[in-house]
């Protein structure tokens, strides 16, 4: 459990504090230099730079901020939902238990990627969003944030009805209700802190999931657009120069793979830990 | 149990017909249409002769009415034209088809073989050094980015060493079973790289439940050699859950491999969607993906089939 969680913790504190540290020590990842493309390590450069002269090691530190963003952003905000989802569902019953579960089912059943491709190249000006927010550099996160919502709230959803259906009938929640406790304390107080591990758990995997998705979407083109850049576009942009520079392309799908793996390892040692069954 | 399934099969009919107005819609959402294509390839082109083909392919009409034109037609058997392929639909899509089922498949079988023999391994004796060597190679399978183990295989095999192509499903003018089995290897390693993990975790869980019945114990008291234990005693009730799991990932056969396709440039169905996308290729990106989804969707119907004509416990309501 240690060492998965030391390396996300490195790897973060990198991604996170690194840009600011350029920034103070007067380096910029963005800087463009034709004039020192693609040269190897070096004291100055510690990976080289990539085909526009700029510092490799901080585009890495930059893309991981991206990256990690969206992958811890995108998986709170999907297990939230699924919380919300599944809380209705589980206390409520009755139909809308059952069309809700029946969403969930049929969500699971259909190939995510193809259709996420789809959804990740619409016009979104043909759906009426305002041009100022279509034409921003965010566009791209915030779009990814939205596809990832949108697929990911099914475990979190799962997971807590299932714990509220159990809890629901238990003595001290009669006991709440006919104190006169309101619906959304009965919730939040006597019902939620039953599912939070197995939630934090689930929430832990799906970082590693996310940071997954986005970058096959970044390196099919249809995720984080420049000027941002996470490890999938690095990685996408990298490809064309696969005969020249092939460890520009082997880097960011080294960061993506050990953050990945990491956060399921963490994930995993979390549920050993809470959940004795698990094993 | 077949009133079950022809309730799910119902179910399922509706779904589809439900999606299919989705990814229409959907598509008509997507940046430009096949006229504004048009147009911009042949400058000579009036807002007139824009006009009359809009006219002509019936894209001035709202989008319901379209839709429905679509699906009297679809279900009649005609799907189309491609604009991309510039031929039928039916025709574009079964080349296509026909490899990605030969990419998958290969991919399922040598997946799933590693995966026994390795959760087998595992399960025997757990918390060993093996166990965990195994448990960090499943974890490197679920967490490897495909695209980029595609690339480092590319790298190695075909960059590096030269000793496999790179891209292609035949090298150009060959047409002998060698040549395309080469073409074949390294999008199938990456595939089934990629997947045993997962596969390996299913099995490992299955097998060390079923290790530790009681009839387990009983066939070990009574003298029953190790191999007859394990294969016959117990992978016999550890393989339920893992035909269940095999059958829920034949829904990836459509359309699973779509990155490994992509990196590879092998013509498949996964690239075939994408491109359809990408092109505006309306008819076929339709047709392609309803594919895809009715697959997956019935991939899930045998799945939970499998489950109860295996394990007479389960009764379906």
């Amino acid at each position: 459990m240690r060492l998965p969680l030391l390396l996300l913790a490195a790897i973060a504190i990198a991604s996170f504090a690194g840009p600011p540290l350029a920034a103070a020590l007067g380096i910029d990842p963005h800087a463009v230099d034709l004039l020192e493309r693609l040269i190897g390590p070096n004291a100055v450069h510690p990976l080289g730079t990539d085909e526009l002269g700029r510092d490799v090691l901080f585009r890495l530190l930059e893309g991981g901020r991206v990256s990690l963003s969206i992958g811890i952003a995108a998986a709170v905000a999907a297990a939230a939902l699924g919380t919300v989802i599944g809380l209705v569902a589980g206390y409520v019953g009755g139909w809308t238990d059952r069309v809700l579960m029946r969403a969930t089912d049929a969500l699971i059943a259909l190939p995510l990627l193809p259709l996420l491709i789809v959804l990740a190249a619409l016009d979104l000006s043909k759906l009426g969003l305002p041009a100022q927010l279509v034409k921003s550099d965010e566009i791209s996160l915030l779009r990814i944030l939205a596809l990832t919502l949108l697929v990911g709230w099914t475990t979190a959803a799962r997971l807590v009805r299932g714990a509220t259906l159990v809890t629901r009938s238990r003595d001290f929640v009669r006991a709440a209700r006919s104190l006169g406790a309101s619906v959304p304390h009965i919730l939040w107080l006597h019902i939620l802190p039953n599912v939070l591990g197995p939630l934090i758990v689930a929430t832990t995997l799906s970082v590693g999931d996310v940071i997954l998705l986005e970058s096959v979407l970044s390196f099919l083109g249809l995720g984080i657009q420049p000027p941002l850049a996470s490890w999938g576009s690095m990685l996408s942009n990298a490809q064309e120069l696969i005969a020249s520079a092939p460890m520009l392309a082997v880097y960011p799908g080294m960061m993506i793979f050990l953050t990945v793996i990491a956060c399921n390892l963490f994930g995993d040692a979390l549920q050993r830990r809470w959940d004795p069954r698990a094993n | 149990m077949i009133r079950f399934a022809a309730i799910r099969l119902v179910e399922i009919a509706a779904m589809l017909v439900l999606m299919s107005f989705v990814i229409y819609a959907l598509i008509g959402l997507m940046p430009g249409d096949p006229i504004d294509l048009m147009r911009s390839s042949d400058p000579r082109m009036s807002a007139a002769d824009v006009a009359r083909l809009k006219l002509a392919y019936g894209l001035d009409r709202p989008l319901f009415e379209r839709y429905l034109a679509w699906i009297r037609d679809a279900v009649g058997g005609e799907l189309g034209y491609s604009r991309l392929f510039a031929a039928p639909v039916v025709a574009a899509l079964w080349p296509r088809l026909v490899n990605s089922l030969l990419l998958m498949g290969s991919s399922f079988v040598i997946a799933f073989a590693l995966a026994l023999v390795l959760g087998i391994l595992a399960a025997r004796r757990p918390n060993s050094g093996l166990d965990a060597a195994i448990n960090l190679f499943c974890f490197a399978g679920v967490s490897v980015p495909t695209f980029w183990l595609a690339l480092v295989l590319i790298l190695i095999f075909a960059a590096g060493f030269g000793w496999l192509p790179a891209s292609g499903v035949t090298s150009a003018g060959s047409s002998d079973v060698g040549d395309r089995l080469r073409h074949l290897i390294l999008p199938v390693a990456t595939l089934s790289l990629a997947s045993a993990g997962g596969y390996t975790r299913y099995v490992r869980a299955a097998m060390r439940e079923a290790l530790a019945q009681d009839h387990i114990r009983t066939a070990r008291a009574k003298g029953a050699s190790e191999a007859r234990v394990v294969f016959r005693h117990a992978l016999r009730s550890a393989l339920v859950p893992v035909t269940t799991v095999l059958a829920l990932s034949f829904g990836g056969l459509v359309s699973g491999a779509l990155i490994t396709e992509t990196m590879f440039a092998y013509p498949g169905m996964g690239k075939l969607i994408f491109d359809a996308v990408m092109g505006n290729d309306y008819n076929l990106a339709l047709a392609a993906l309803l594919l895809a989804t009715a697959t997956a969707m019935l991939a899930n119907l045998a799945a939970d089939l499998a489950y109860g004509w295996l394990d007479p416990r389960i009764a379906y309501r």
